[in-house]
């Protein structure tokens, strides 16, 4: 019985316990829930574990891999520093929501079976769009509405895929695949969703920046992350990603330059970053794929702090955009260093993470002698430091002073960014541990002098870039439309374009009837009424002229014939 | 939270210091661009391993990314309650 109970199912449990704990006891829940959650996860063996038979499917709730572990366990890490972040300021519903949303996650990391699979991609958008709504404001709960209604389409082409998939192969195994035909392209398209891929990139920087501080540190680890496993285990190789990834990339950093609204920033800076990850999918290689699970697992820690980081001070101030921010490392010393270590991180500094892991998708490309994506993504490299390495600091915490003095982080917002930038700090600067998880044997040193001199020149000099230019990056208090405008405003024009169509015409066929049915009473009136010749009333001695007239000619008539 | 009058005097906000920051950081890129002369960048593509070309790449890029953001801008930008009417 045993043997086959994911480890997502602790989670579970705890979200369903976090209702109906209180105080103490529920701090305890969502801070061993997870640790609880790490160590069954090491438990896992490789391969299938266990098979139930349901419906004549051999459902395959837990198999174990090494990359699936790899990504299992920085779930279940940011599902203990989330939850230390957001114990004691979330309000229970929300924190019971983002351990059901955690649990989805993990769910997806051990299933084996197609089946499987979509049951916990389907617990994971249930949950996540709770989260949103936890932001408790009208524009959240559109945004919910829309972020609902974009997954719940994503889920349904993902299972018209798997369907299709069962229906001619047979199978429910989760295999490679390459998308050639209709069933394979259903589930590449249903994934990519999740992904924030083109053309549908924007419900992540609509949904993400309406949560509550502590949810958008949820919301920016796992949706997008369990894409990229996906896409690892069902299309390694799949060349359309990389064309997909490149755009992704690009398009993260023009929109988060465009942008005023700091959460917003970081939320198009997790598109851009997923677009390495399947980029690096698309390449393929044992290099590229390792690239795609230690990017994904170094992003996960870096995002979320960076998040932490906008949520202190969204917390503290009440204000999102960078246009009323500014100054306050001042008074906030402590979210600024660990905003800076995230924003280091994510733009792949030397000594941090994303150095680490970046370097390996760049040299996946090298390898493979792909020099246009090696190119656009140092290019990118570059950008990202524009966009989210010194921007998002810049903008929120130095710039003008904004005349805002807010206390620092509550010491357990400040702990969970000390333990993150901690890690983000310890993997930059001895990877080979960190690369002994991944899910290939790794042959690669990041730290040759040549190539830490290329990226510092490339990084800083980025960082001319934007002083240089600072005027042109002004912050105006504007927003920035995206393909959603299709059906924010687009569709919603055009039903009532439509509507007043349908009720112009209604109006015209009603009065045409009308006008039949007036002219007809008219006629009718005009024979048969009070006035009309057949119903008049006439008078006596007309009559008796008329019976005088027949009979007269009754009397000629008899007498002449 | 309470509001400060405006001219603090936190040392990282006055205007000496951040002239002292330009030249250290001035004084960076110099050097980074200068250590190639003894640390060879291995060139995968070529260009890549040319004197600068990491410098020279990266400013360019971002100049490139920030002018086109700006050129979208008029297209793409609108008043942040654009969607609330």
């Amino acid at each position: 019985m045993t043997e086959w109970t994911s480890p997502a199912l602790i989670l579970l449990a705890a979200a369903i316990l976090i209702g109906l704990t209180r105080g103490h006891l529920r701090s305890a829940v969502i801070l061993v829930a997870p640790l609880l959650t790490l160590w069954a996860i090491w438990q896992v063996p490789d391969g299938v574990v266990g098979t139930v038979r349901f419906l004549d499917y051999a459902i395959e709730p837990v198999e174990g891999s090494p990359l699936r572990r790899l990504f299992a366990t920085i779930f279940s890490i940011m599902a203990f520093t989330g939850g230390l972040f957001a114990f004691r300021h979330a309000r229970w519903y929300e924190l019971s929501a983002a351990f059901a949303y955690a649990s989805g996650a993990v769910g997806v990391c051990f299933a084996g079976d197609l089946i499987t699979l979509f049951l916990f991609w389907e617990l994971m958008a249930l949950f996540s769009t709770v989260i949103v709504w936890c932001g408790g404001t009208p524009a959240a709960r559109k945004a919910g509405i829309r972020y609902a209604m974009m997954h719940l389409l994503g889920g349904v082409i993902l299972k018209v895929g798997i369907e299709g998939v069962v229906v001619h192969t047979g199978s429910i195994d989760i295999q490679p695949l390459l998308a050639t035909n209709f069933d394979t392209w259903m589930i590449l398209v249903g994934i990519l969703i999740n992904a924030a891929a083109p053309p549908v990139s924007a419900w992540l920087a609509d949904a993400y920046p309406e949560s509550s501080p502590t949810g958008s540190v949820f919301l920016s680890a796992f949706t997008t992350k369990t894409a990229v496993l996906a896409l690892i285990l069902l299309f390694p190789g799949e060349p359309v990603l990389i064309g997909v990834g490149l755009y992704m990339v690009m398009y993260g950093i023009i929109y988060a330059l465009l942008e005023n609204d700091a959460r917003r920033i970081l939320a198009y800076s997790i598109v851009n970053q997923v677009g390495f990850m399947v980029c690096a999918v698309g390449i393929g290689t044992q290099m590229a794929l390792n690239g795609a699970a230690a990017h994904a697992f170094a992003h996960i820690i870096y995002k979320a702090l960076l998040f932490m980081s906008a949520g202190v001070v969204v917390y503290r101030t009440g204000k999102n955009k960078c246009s009323d921010l500014g100054g306050l490392f001042r008074t906030m010393p402590l979210t600024t260093i660990c905003g800076i270590v995230g924003a280091l991180s994510i733009s792949s500094f030397p000594l941090t993470s994303g150095f680490v892991t970046k370097t390996l998708i760049s040299q996946a490309a090298i390898d493979q002698g792909l020099v246009v994506v090696y190119f656009l993504l140092a290019a990118a490299s570059a950008g990202v430091f524009l966009h989210a390495g010194i921007k998002f600091p810049w903008f929120v915490f130095f710039q003008k002073d904004s005349g805002l003095r807010p206390k620092d982080a509550p010491w357990n917002m400040a702990a969970a960014m000390v333990l993150f930038s901690a890690l983000c700090i310890l993997m930059g600067a001895f990877p080979e541990a960190f690369y002994r998880l991944l899910p290939y044997p790794v042959d690669y040193h990041a730290y040759s002098p040549g190539k830490v001199l290329f990226y510092l020149q490339l990084l800083l000099f980025s960082g001319l870039a934007f002083f240089v230019m600072l005027p042109w990056l002004k912050r105006t208090p504007t927003i920035s439309l995206d393909t959603d405008w299709l059906y924010r405003v687009a569709l919603k024009k055009a039903f009532s374009v439509l509507a007043d169509l349908l009720g112009s015409a209604q109006e015209r066929a009603q009065r045409s009837v009308q006008k039949l049915l007036q002219t007809a009473l008219a006629r009718i009136q005009r024979h048969h009424g009070p006035e009309g010749v057949l119903a008049r009333t006439w008078p006596t001695g007309s009559m008796v002229l008329w019976v005088a007239i027949m009979l007269a000619s009754y009397l000629i008539l008899y007498y002449l014939l | 939270m309470k509001q400060a009058p405006k001219s603090d005097e936190h040392w990282l906000a006055r205007p000496r210091t951040i002239r002292q920051l330009w030249i250290v950081f001035i004084a960076i890129l110099v050097l980074t661009v200068l250590a190639q002369v003894f640390i060879k960048v291995k060139g995968y593509f070529g260009v890549d391993g040319w004197f600068g070309f990491g410098a020279a790449f990266g400013f360019l890029c971002c100049a490139a990314m920030v002018v086109l953001a700006k050129a979208l801008g008029p297209f793409l930008k609108r008043d942040d309650r654009y969607y609330d009417d």
